[in-house]
């Protein structure tokens, strides 16, 4: 699946839910299922600037693939990395840097993308396009 | 008598809704809001009668100039001052306190002398003195507090045995809430030959406050925490050592006479208020001033009380429920966590529901560190919030740890 097709299915499952409720449970649900980060890489490298809450990120390539994981302990931001991740995860880092993500916007979370937001989830994105760059560029 | 629906009348911005449900505005310890009149006062004078102030010849700008000079005898008034040379405009607290920090600083602060603060300070009356040490030698000490949100006044004893020239206190903690016996501070400091700055932009909308009462050498407030506009703000201080400070910013105002051989200063207050002020902001906070008075503080204070005891007390029911600062006298405040739950998942929910509080180490990383916590939530209460509104935060709180389970991590 590509990049867009993955935020489309994201984008589906979150239209069943009308209530701003229910997509923030569905969120949590996500952050609560995700798997925790390794403690190992639970560095200052790895932590997120510019998030009230802690955020860590950590890529890894793989046959020219790069993989995400990621932790954090505020369970709605988990579960925000939580999307980022099935969408980025095992992608090509020239993929990653291109992308041009619509999703978020679409499933009614545009608010958390405002700059001035402390949730990181534009410090997110960022982090993870800077890992596909410097990957592309040394490859 | 004191009629909570009709001050909400005067403030626009609670009539409306967030994401559909009416904002309940918890966040007043960042900025409160602001009445109409306050707006309608400086439209007033940025549409029809605008013109620099203390220069022209000419009618609009005598206007202006009487109307930020009436406002500086406001503000005088307001905090009981003896005179209006005491009372220096600034952007803000912030500013006020790195005023003191470099003039007081420059004129009185040497190496190997020393600055006390309190464990409970906010970051802008911490910075500002670490840089003074920084530039002079000096020595940063700290006053702490025990966990339940009270300074330890024996070891202000200690503390000030040492070579202790400057003390800033904040009256009221912006995330323990807790009202320090400054008076008592000032008193024990004056006994050791130090000067006293008390930060009161936590305080100068819930209590009153006579400087000449407190004995204080400097105060500081913001004028957006008393319902007046951003960017003003004012530093109190005694004449005497007014007079003996140098001027910090230089500029137009600040001057008497310009030669390039040599510049002589202005008079007080002028000689601290480089370049041309906000005085319409200025102005803007006169007319804050003046409806808060009219209203009464006494009878705010005595309002935003029972508020916080009817939230305290509602709160308290709530299972996992935790709030830090529980000094005897406290503003109205509430910092707290619900459960092991994130402040930042608490706060994205509660602005969900029309909610606006603070999350997050609340410009006081200190007390996180007191308490070995990453983040807070913070409820801080205005005199137009209402024991309704408390209902339905308490409600709110309660969907959330429903949500989120009490003891999720």
């Amino acid at each position: 699946m590509t990049i867009q097709e993955k935020e489309q299915e994201i984008v589906e499952e979150f239209a069943v839910f009308d209530d701003w409720m229910d997509k923030y449970a569905y969120l949590i649900e996500l952050g609560t299922a995700l798997p925790p980060l390794d403690e190992q890489y639970k560095t200052d490298e790895n932590l997120i600037k510019g998030c009230q809450s802690r955020v860590w990120f950590h890529a890894e390539l793989k046959e020219g693939r790069l993989w995400f994981s990621a932790d954090s302990d505020a369970i709605i931001t988990k579960g925000i990395a939580a999307l980022l991740i099935r969408v980025f995860s095992g992608e090509k880092p020239q993929d990653i840097a291109a992308a041009d993500l619509k999703f978020i916007e679409e499933i009614g979370l545009s608010q958390h993308l405002s700059p001035t937001r402390s949730n990181g989830l534009l410090s997110m994105v960022k982090q993870i396009k800077l890992y596909a760059i410097a990957l592309t560029a040394g490859s | 008598m004191f009629d909570v629906e009709k001050i909400r009348a005067g403030f626009p911005i609670l009539k409306r809704e967030i994401y559909g449900k009416p904002l309940i505005y918890f966040d007043n310890g960042a900025t409160s809001q602001r009445p109409a009149r306050v707006v309608e006062k400086m439209d007033e004078y940025y549409l029809n009668r605008n013109a620099n102030v203390h220069r022209g010849v000419h009618h609009l700008s005598n206007i202006c100039t009487d109307a930020n000079e009436e406002s500086r005898r406001t503000v005088r008034d307001f905090i009981r001052a003896a005179s209006e040379k005491e009372i220096i405009f600034t952007r803000g607290a912030t500013e006020s306190i790195n005023l003191v920090a470099y003039s007081f600083g420059e004129r009185f602060i040497g190496k190997g002398d020393e600055i006390l603060v309190t464990e409970m300070e906010h970051h802008a009356d911490i910075v500002p003195w670490q840089m003074l040490c920084e530039r002079k030698g000096a020595v940063l000490k700290v006053l702490p507090f025990t966990d339940d949100g009270v300074l330890n006044l024996e070891e202000l004893d200690r503390l000030l045995a040492g070579r202790v020239k400057l003390v800033g206190v904040v009256h009221a903690s912006n995330v323990l809430g807790t009202v320090n016996p400054v008076k008592k501070i000032i008193e024990k400091a004056h006994a050791a030959g130090a000067k006293v700055l008390v930060d009161a932009a936590q305080s100068i909308a819930h209590t009153e406050i006579d400087v000449q009462a407190l004995d204080c050498d400097f105060l500081a407030f913001s004028g957006h925490k008393i319902y007046g506009p951003t960017g003003v703000g004012v530093l109190y201080g005694k004449e005497a050592l007014l007079e003996e400070m140098p001027p910090w910013q230089g500029g137009g105002e600040m001057i008497r006479e310009v030669r390039f051989e040599k510049t002589i200063y202005n008079d007080l207050p002028f000689k601290f208020e480089a370049g041309t002020p906000d005085f319409i902001g200025i102005i803007g906070l006169g007319e804050a001033l003046k409806y808060v008075g009219g209203i009464g503080l006494k009878a705010i204070g005595a309002y935003e009380e029972e508020l916080l005891k009817y939230a305290t007390g509602r709160l308290q029911e709530i299972s996992g429920f935790r709030i830090f600062g529980t000094a005897p006298e406290k503003t109205a405040l509430i910092s707290f966590q619900v459960g092991k739950i994130h402040p930042l998942d608490v706060g994205t929910l509660l602005d969900r529901m029309g909610i606006a509080i603070r999350t997050g180490q609340l410009c006081a990383e200190p007390v996180m560190q007191h308490y070995g916590v990453h983040g807070m939530a913070r409820a801080s209460f205005a005199m137009y919030n209402t024991r309704e509104e408390i209902d339905v935060f308490c409600e709110a709180i309660r969907k959330i740890e429903t949500l989120l389970g009490a003891g999720n991590a």
